[in-house]
């Protein structure tokens, strides 16, 4: 039996990537909790999020689910998604700055100021305005070999849809890059840490893959 | 590399079933909502709209299961709307598995509620769907309003004002039908779909009047919509989605093949 833990902390639907995996996995339990019991029972367990990121971290501190985390990164793979990739950095412009876990360096930055401009305007390269939120299937152009991207095609169409990208520290590994404006981290692993910034619930069969890899990862690389 | 143009096909459900009608060869059920939604899905659709015409209250218990099967189905977006008015029933459709609502009605009747959404729930999630008809005459300046009751009532509301407000308050994208070209196969209205999606910073979901697949281009070159919302012409069989996607993409716009 493999024992499946998604933290719920109170923001927003997590039904999805429950369903999700229990799509996926064979011989599986899926737990939605903030129960730190169940949570570090686990064999794998995933941290989602969506909402505003000062909401999520006040929750996160809230119930505690920062120690957790912490706890279950130190002998256990762990899929952060969204918002709960977000909370592992350093900080966040979000909500006029917002200090985060600071399990992984580096920091998130809002799209409309990525190119520099005071305008909060966003574009392309060939100056055409790109909307934020960054919303639908954008390609992600894997940097790695880690076994989470197992029997997906480089620079598949994965779903997005945040206004927040990370920027990652100098001294992290990268798993995918996106572009959208500029180039993003879409995906990164750091020990037992793979994180995505879209969404493997809703991305279909690449999505499901991914989930499916990391029913079956051990967490090594 | 680019974020690819979405197509989105519509189903219009009452009870449970989807209306509109469905003519899938071989299908077993063209009324079954999980099993129409899970051909689209395979087929490459790259979201789900469920659009719930319940009037009553029973019905709409049914649609929240309805919902859950989709959503334990199909791993795709799903955006659920129709008669979406409380934060309770946001949060019992996000519940059910939906990812995004839309929001109609109530929107005009109490802008606030958007507001109050996005704060709870997060912009991502909240679609505001807007229904505009022309009401500018031959030589004025193009000018469009916000009707409610399946277009019969005007609210005087300008439509591009409005889309700006509600982006304002938090809508994470709009829906935007054109009332004059709904059920027409005349294509999407391009000068309005322009207009709003050039007013607002959120993608804009073209909706009403699709008759063949060069309205999808023009709605996406022309119309600067971000997705395209169609009906009748995916349901009828008329044209398949992976045909829509690859007219699309032939004509230059960025797919997910």
């Amino acid at each position: 039996m493999n024992k499946i833990a998604v933290i719920d902390y109170g923001m927003g639907n997590l039904h999805s990537v429950a369903k999700a995996v229990e799509y996926v996995g064979e011989n599986v339990t899926v737990s939605v909790t903030s129960d730190a019991r169940t949570i570090l029972q686990a064999d794998h367990v995933i941290f989602p999020g969506v909402g505003a990121i000062r909401d999520c971290m006040g929750e996160i501190r809230r119930l505690g689910i920062d120690e957790i985390v912490a706890e279950v990164v130190r002998n256990k793979p762990l899929l952060a998604v969204c918002v709960g990739m977000q909370a592992l950095m350093d900080s966040s412009e979000e909500n006029n700055g917002v200090e985060c876990l600071g399990m992984v360096s580096g920091r998130v930055r809002y799209f409309g100021n990525a190119q520099g401009s005071e305008t909060g305007v966003l574009t392309d390269a060939d100056g055409k305005r790109l909307k934020v939120p960054h919303m639908g299937w954008n390609m992600v152009t894997q940097t790695d070999k880690h076994p989470l991207w197992a029997g997906i095609e480089d620079n598949s169409r994965f779903y997005f849809v945040h206004s927040y990208y990370i920027e990652l520290g100098a001294q992290e590994k990268a798993s995918g890059v996106t572009e959208y404006g500029v180039p993003f981290t879409a995906a990164l692993n750091k020990g037992n840490i793979f994180a995505v910034q879209f969404h493997p619930e809703k991305s279909q069969h690449s999505g499901l893959q991914l989930l499916r890899n990391f029913l079956a990862w051990d967490g090594s690389v | 590399m680019a974020l690819a143009k979405r197509i989105i096909p519509c189903l219009d459900c009452d009870k449970g079933r989807v209306v509109k009608g469905v003519k899938f060869l071989d299908i077993r059920d063209a009324g079954d909502p999980v099993e129409i939604s899970k051909r689209y899905s395979d087929a490459g659709a790259d979201e789900i709209t469920f659009l719930d015409i319940t009037a009553s209250s029973e019905g709409r218990e049914t649609t929240v299961h309805t919902v859950e099967a989709i959503a334990s189905q199909v791993f795709i977006p799903l955006t659920v709307g129709g008669g979406i008015r409380t934060l309770d029933d946001i949060r019992t459709m996000l519940n059910a598995g939906a990812d995004k609502v839309s929001i109609n009605t109530a929107a005009v009747f109490n802008p606030e509620f958007v507001r109050e959404a996005a704060e709870r729930f997060g912009s991502q999630c909240i679609v505001v769907a807007m229904d505009a008809k022309k009401v500018s005459v031959a030589g004025e300046p193009d000018r469009w309003e916000i009707f409610t009751h399946g277009g019969r009532k005007a609210t005087g509301i300008d439509a591009v004002e409005w889309a700006k407000r509600m982006v304002n308050y938090g809508a994470g994208e709009i829906l935007l039908t054109s009332m004059d070209r709904d059920g027409t196969k005349s294509g999407f209205d391009l000068a309005l779909n322009k207009a709003v999606s050039e007013s607002v910073s959120v993608p804009i979901i073209a909706s009403g009047g699709v008759g063949n697949l060069q309205d999808l281009v023009d709605g996406v070159l022309l119309g600067q919509a971000d997705a395209v919302l169609a009906a009748s012409i995916f349901h009828f069989g008329e044209y398949s989605i992976p045909q829509a996607k690859r007219y699309m993409a032939d004509k230059g716009i960025t797919m997910r093949l």
